[in-house]
């Protein structure tokens, strides 16, 4: 009698912790962000009525959110178009008989196993604060005039690619080595016969074949990059939340921590995370969108 | 997610020693034109020093004064001052630093703990008990893995105030303590590794459902209980976004003492900054040096299946 009941009821109690903690800790919130973002909402005051899309409406018409989206967009663009390029060149060329292949594969993921926030720190000192930067002090050096990292929009966007790709490129190149290991050995064959470089190769054979693998790390990358905050935070030091003072690298979710902390109105701040996820939402559908496209082509 | 397979997968956690299939081929052109150059080394040395670097700086600029921060040529020798750095790292009194440093090892262990035995006890459901609803709660899942849990910032701290644990420890364990992608993990080694006879024997003997799980399964997860727990150490040790929102400096992790350092310094002591940041970076170095391997394995096996 007790081990029918067992039988039945145990597979939902294993369960049960899952989706109990997952109910409320991550979609309630999720959820509960809409209900939020359509009131007046203090840290002190707590609800102060309902506000309907006036939220929204500041949203559309608000020039920080445009350009916190637009650094954003920016970054993420300038950031991943290289790391995954230069992540394929680094799969393949691991994708050789070498000596001590182990060492070198290791190597591409110290980086992704060390403390992003630890890291930021230096590379925020290796560009340069208050004082010198080595960067700066190599450029001056070879005759080159400094860059000013964090006032200039597009060399603030380039310290923090930096730091991002620093991190990313190695575990991107593992995913693409896997993957060209899969690629049966007999089309590298045929094509050698034919002549054909390994240039051509990479280019014919390799990147065709990837496409899929290709897909999914920009996913993953789309998805993790549209919340980018860690990096610009710790960049810009003092000024924490503003990226700059002209804001020239604040991200999106900096502008939900301004809002929220800064001056404590979560109604907005969490329109402003809403409207994140649809578009994280929305770029996701997109790359599913292309893959589907580029199989039936 | 789309395949890329034409390899089967071998269970998911398990160390893996892939060689570079031209390896196996003797002879050909095929392996000419796959040898590597001098240009190849030249590229892997230069992505191992660029890796490397920011590291190993760090950690120089942790041994020596604050100066050696903005020497160029880059100071690449480890000075004396490191213990010095140590004391004065821990005596600081704006960063909170050991305090830091027990709550990340705390919430960081607690939180694998929890993360392994949740995922494996629903993975062994959703992978081999029978019951309704079971096709609809391994997709409900894999959906919940696509739900960046950032965006509900907000309402997640509105939720801490209730509860009461705004700045508390408990506020950056109890929300991380399953996840989506842990019971997926568990779910695809169950079914790879415990076969169902072995399981029926345990039932014929007597065992409960958990008695099965705990005495049978278990054991057998090993492998993929170890990988899974590393991976979600280190992501609760790396863990910022949310420590800095629902954390004081009181009461800090230790990424949120270090951006403490960062931020409070007037005229910036670099050599303090690096030694806490060291000390961020120390476990997850532990991991690599101990683990590498089989998180490099773990990695390479995750996109051949995805």
């Amino acid at each position: 009698m007790l081990s029918r009941l067992d039988v039945r009821a145990s597979p939902y109690a294993f369960i049960t912790p899952f989706f109990l903690l997952f109910g409320v800790f991550g979609l309630f919130p999720l959820l509960y962000t809409v209900w939020v973002s359509l009131h007046d909402w203090s840290l002190i005051g707590g609800n102060e009525g309902f506000a309907g899309l006036d939220n929204y409406v500041r949203l559309v018409s608000d020039e920080k959110f445009w350009n916190a989206l637009f650094n954003t967009l920016g970054i993420f663009t300038i950031a991943v178009v290289p790391q995954l390029l230069i992540a394929l060149m680094l799969a393949d060329t691991l994708n050789r008989r070498i000596r001590f292949a182990n060492v070198f594969r290791m190597t591409l993921i110290l980086p992704y196993i060390t403390s992003i926030a630890a890291l930021a720190i230096v590379f925020s000192t290796i560009f340069g604060g208050e004082q010198f930067g080595l960067i700066n002090q190599f450029l001056t050096s070879i005759g080159v005039d400094p860059v000013n990292w964090r006032g200039d929009r597009f060399a603030s966007w380039t310290a923090v690619a930096v730091m991002i790709d620093w991190r990313w490129t190695g575990y991107n190149a593992l995913i693409y080595l896997a993957a060209m290991q899969s690629i049966p050995k007999d089309v590298y064959e045929a094509a050698d016969l034919d002549g054909a470089s390994r240039m051509r190769q990479f280019v014919q054979i390799t990147i065709p074949l990837l496409r899929p693998t290709i897909i999914f790390t920009v996913i993953i990358s789309t998805i993790g990059q549209m919340q980018l905050f860690t990096e610009p935070v710790i960049f810009a030091a003092n000024q924490s939340y503003s990226g700059g003072t002209q804001g020239q690298f604040q991200t999106v979710m900096m502008l939900v921590f301004q809002e929220t902390f800064d001056y404590q109105n979560f109604g907005y701040a969490a329109a402003v995370s809403w409207v994140l996820f649809l578009i994280v939402v929305f770029m996701g559908l997109i790359n599913v969108w292309l893959t589907s496209r580029i199989k039936g082509a | 997610m789309t395949a890329t397979t034409t390899q089967r997968a071998t269970p998911s956690g398990a160390p893996q020693h892939r060689r570079s299939p031209s390896r196996r081929r003797p002879g050909g052109s095929l392996r000419r034109m796959r040898q590597a150059t001098p240009l190849t080394y030249f590229a892997l040395i230069m992505t191992f020093i660029l890796s490397v670097f920011p590291l190993w700086w760090m950690f120089v600029v942790a041994t020596r004064t604050t100066t050696a921060a903005s020497q160029f040529p880059p100071a690449l020798v480890p000075g004396a001052n490191f213990f010095h750095n140590v004391g004065r790292l821990f005596e600081n009194s704006s960063a909170n630093f050991m305090t830091g440093l027990m709550n990340s090892l705390i919430a960081s262990t607690s939180v694998a703990v929890s993360v392994v035995f949740f995922c494996s006890l629903a993975g062994f459901a959703l992978a081999k008990l029978q019951f309704k609803g079971r096709a609809f709660f391994t997709v409900a899942v894999v959906v919940t893995m696509a739900v960046p849990v950032q965006i509900g910032l907000v309402p997640l701290l509105i939720l801490m105030d209730w509860l009461g644990w705004r700045g508390e420890l408990q506020s950056v364990i109890v929300p991380f303590m399953v996840s989506g992608f842990g019971v997926f993990m568990m779910r695809q080694y169950v079914l790879q590794t415990i076969p169902d006879d072995l399981m029926e024997a345990a039932r014929i003997d007597g065992c409960s459902t958990f008695r099965i799980y705990w005495s049978v399964v278990l054991p057998a997860l090993r492998p993929a209980m170890v990988v899974l727990g590393l991976l979600t150490f280190m992501q609760t040790w790396n863990e910022f976004i949310w420590a800095l929102a629902v954390l004081s400096p009181e009461n800090p992790t230790v990424q949120f003492s270090i951006q403490q350092l960062n931020e409070s310094a007037f005229s910036r002591d670099f050599a303090l900054m690096f030694t806490g940041a060291t000390f961020a970076t120390l476990p997850l170095l532990i991991i690599f040096f101990v683990f590498g391997r089989q998180l490099v394995g773990r990695i390479m096996e995750g996109a051949i299946k995805a």
